[in-house]
């Protein structure tokens, strides 16, 4: 299609703009919680993330210094001077004053480095950079600070507060530490041992011969969509029923049963391709099917294991339900990130800087396994649907 | 015991005994019930032959059985018994009670509406995907880019989501993208678009779309790349344009593949739940049928009508089960 006369040049070009448009689209909201834990509180509800990269103007209130203590006498008056954000406690670099003003109802009556006078000859200065100079007679320099409102561009500004406040601050309801750790003890026994059973009968139904053989791969095939809903209520009792209850066994068990149809679906397919030559030659050298199968088939269906490890490691990781039923109890000890978020939204809806934080620290993990990982997650996609 | 510990131990005891089942078994078989040497040598190496499948598939049928295919049953039995009463059986009195709710039929029709909307956008946009990334060379970045939501739990999805959709009072500054560019445009008051009713279904559909777009884009472009040359050529040359090309002779060719895809994030789609439950719980007129379930078996505790509707759910889901299991079957012969 490339080389149709005529209509390459202007075609391209559309396609390149709409595929930058669809990407861009697909990446802006997970862009907006990546930058907005990086924010401060008053950042996220002061202006849109989007606004955050770039050299922000705002309007703001400060102080003077306190006269009493800071007034230096200069003749028969005193001065006071200073930086109006050093004597916020902010950090005044990459600032820059456009406008300000003495009054609430008049915050950008100066420009920059102009003098306003006040009653009584009283005077202030502001600079560009936040500099001022305070001046009047001892009546007028003592009391609280003079206030000064000013017009101010801040370049953007990051902070890692709320990944120390998420992850280390050890805080029960915004913590997520121990909400993480959690969900990769559930993850990891749930992802390993589904592959070890699902392996021995995928190759059971790929490569022996017994009656009933093709039974059971419809039989799996079915399970493969019966929603897990079903089995919530049922296996809840069963767990409480033999003493299991809720905790991690029941969770790694309830996660084994429901990986193992895709486990056995995805494995079967993959080797029933191997190449039938190897394992009848092993066969006539006298192997038996358990070794064929430790040292042959599985080295073989690398891909495939890891194709599977894939799907059920970010199922269990994102899991909601399945933790929820058989896993968290009423103490909340065993809580998974999930949960917490979902926690998160019902106590902290309004608080972006830790609810964003929570939700990426949760997202991070994920993030990386699939992109270190896509080739294996790709083929198990096609494998697992394309006929 | 730390859990991190018990969750290592349960590694090595889970692993190692499933290899130890299977190895001691095959051992036991081998040696011990049909050794194959003796007066009855090749008759004992044929039955241990008949018998050596059932060892190897034991354990994950024994786990499918108990784990899906009995509750299946199970949850069938609760459907019709009502907890109140010891476990009494009612007929179909669960049934006529949910029929009588207002809320199951707000989450019948929401359901439906998710179930036309999702697969549709969810496989026009993959084709869309699949198609543009196809020939360019910073191709599969934007695929991997565009792919990416697939990682992302459907609870993370639902926070990521909500800050798109967040509103602040009219006059502040909009700090979700949607009412910022709403009230830049229109100059109306924001809107708290999760909270008005019918259209904030398909906000809430927008983050499933988003998922899925991926999962479609992956399946539908390797069908692209599977489409013999020799057509798309002879289109070039009979003067199609390569509007014509994709939908005459691209789209019927993966027609198939587009059914799979379709059918698979039907599935996803009948069990949704996550993201109602983080995003709106019902509320506003958003249920839909897991949630619901949710609602009646873990709130409410009242296990029929939960059953009940779960056997809903899996009726809805019937249809695909037996075109799976008639196609398994077809490629098995």
């Amino acid at each position: 299609m490339d080389n149709i006369a005529g209509t390459k040049s202007s075609l391209s070009w559309a396609v390149q703009i709409s595929t930058v448009l669809l990407v861009a689209l697909w990446l802006f909201p997970t862009v907006g919680l990546f930058v907005s834990s990086f924010r401060t509180a008053d950042q996220i509800s002061g202006s849109g993330w989007w606004k955050s990269l770039f050299p922000s103007e705002q309007t703001e209130q400060y102080r003077a210094a306190d006269p009493d203590e800071n007034r230096v006498a200069d003749g028969d008056v005193f001065v006071v001077r200073g930086n109006i954000f050093a004597e916020a406690g902010e950090d005044a670099s990459g600032k820059a004053i456009s406008t300000w003003g003495t009054s609430s109802r008049a915050v950008s009556a100066y420009e920059a480095g102009a003098v306003a006078e006040m009653k009584g000859g009283e005077t202030i200065t502001v600079s560009g950079s936040g500099d001022y100079e305070w001046r009047g007679d001892e009546d007028q320099m003592s009391g609280r600070g003079q206030r000064v409102f000013v017009t101010v561009t801040s370049p953007p500004e990051f902070t890692l507060e709320n990944y120390e406040l998420v992850l280390f601050s050890g805080n029960a309801t915004d913590g997520m530490a121990k909400a993480f750790f959690n969900t990769l003890t559930v993850t990891i026994p749930a992802t390993i041992i589904p592959i070890v059973i699902a392996a021995f009968a995928a190759y059971a139904l790929a490569w022996m011969d017994f009656p009933g053989r093709a039974l059971l791969v419809a039989f799996v095939v079915g399970l493969l969509v019966v929603p897990l809903q079903l089995a919530l209520i049922p296996l809840l009792k069963l767990h409480l029923g033999i003493g299991i209850g809720k905790g991690y066994l029941g969770v790694w068990l309830a996660h084994t049963g429901f990986g193992l149809p895709l486990a056995i679906y995805l494995l079967r397919n993959y080797m029933v391709g191997l190449p039938r030559d190897i394992i009848e030659n092993a066969r006539v050298d006298g192997a038996t099917d358990f070794q064929i199968f430790t040292k042959i088939i599985l080295p073989l269906s690398f891909p495939a294991l890891a194709s599977f490890a894939i799907f059920q490691f970010l199922w269990t990781w994102n899991d909601l339900l399945v933790a929820k039923v058989f896993l968290i109890d009423a103490t909340g000890q065993t809580t998974v990130m999930t949960n917490q978020i979902v926690e998160l939204l019902g106590t902290r809806g309004g608080n972006w800087e830790i609810l964003a934080t929570a939700a990426f620290v949760s997202i991070a993990v994920p993030l990386m396994v699939f992109f270190a990982m896509q080739k294996y997650l790709v083929r198990g996609l096609l494998a697992g649907s394309v006929k | 015991m730390h859990p991190a510990f018990q969750g290592i131990l349960t590694i090595v005891i889970g692993v190692s005994g499933c290899l130890a089942y299977f190895y001691f078994s095959n051992q036991f078989l081998d040696k011990v019930l049909y050794p194959a040497k003796g007066p009855n040598a090749g008759r004992n190496i044929n039955r241990a032959n008949m018998i050596r499948p059932w060892l190897f598939l034991f354990p994950a049928m024994a786990a499918l059985t108990v784990y899906l295919a009995y509750p299946v049953l199970e949850t069938l039995r609760l459907s019709l018994t009502d907890r109140d009463q010891g476990g009494a059986f009612v007929w179909l009195d669960n049934y006529t009670q949910m029929f009588a709710e207002p809320k199951f039929w707000e989450a019948m029709r929401n359901n439906m509406l998710w179930l036309i909307v999702v697969p549709a956008m969810s496989t026009a946009f993959g084709l869309l995907a699949a198609q543009l990334t196809d020939r360019i060379k910073w191709g599969n970045i934007a695929k991997s880019l565009i792919f990416m939501p697939m990682a992302i739990s459907f609870v993370g999805a639902a926070v990521i989501w909500k800050l798109v959709y967040d509103a602040r009072p009219p006059g502040a500054e909009q700090i979700g993208i949607l009412n910022a560019v709403y009230v830049w445009f229109t100059g109306n008051d924001p809107q708290q678009w999760l909270t008005v009713p019918f259209w904030n279904n398909f906000f809430l559909m927008v983050v499933l779309i988003w998922i899925q777009t991926g999962f479609a884009m992956v399946i539908l472009s390797a069908a692209l790349r599977g489409i013999p040359e020799e057509t798309i050529e002879a289109a070039i040359v009979d003067g199609a344009n390569p509007f014509q090309i994709f939908f005459k002779i691209k789209v019927p060719q993966i027609m198939s593949t587009i059914m799979v895809v379709w059918t698979t994030i039907t599935l996803v789609v009948l069990k949704v739940f996550d993201i109602v439950f983080a995003m709106t719980n019902g509320q506003w007129e958003t249920q839909v049928l897991a949630n619901y379930m949710y609602d009646k078996l873990f709130r409410s505790l009242d296990w029929g009508v939960g059953s009940a509707s779960a056997i809903i759910i899996m009726l809805l889901v019937t249809p695909i089960l037996v075109w799976n299991v008639r196609n398994a079957r077809k490629e098995m012969r």
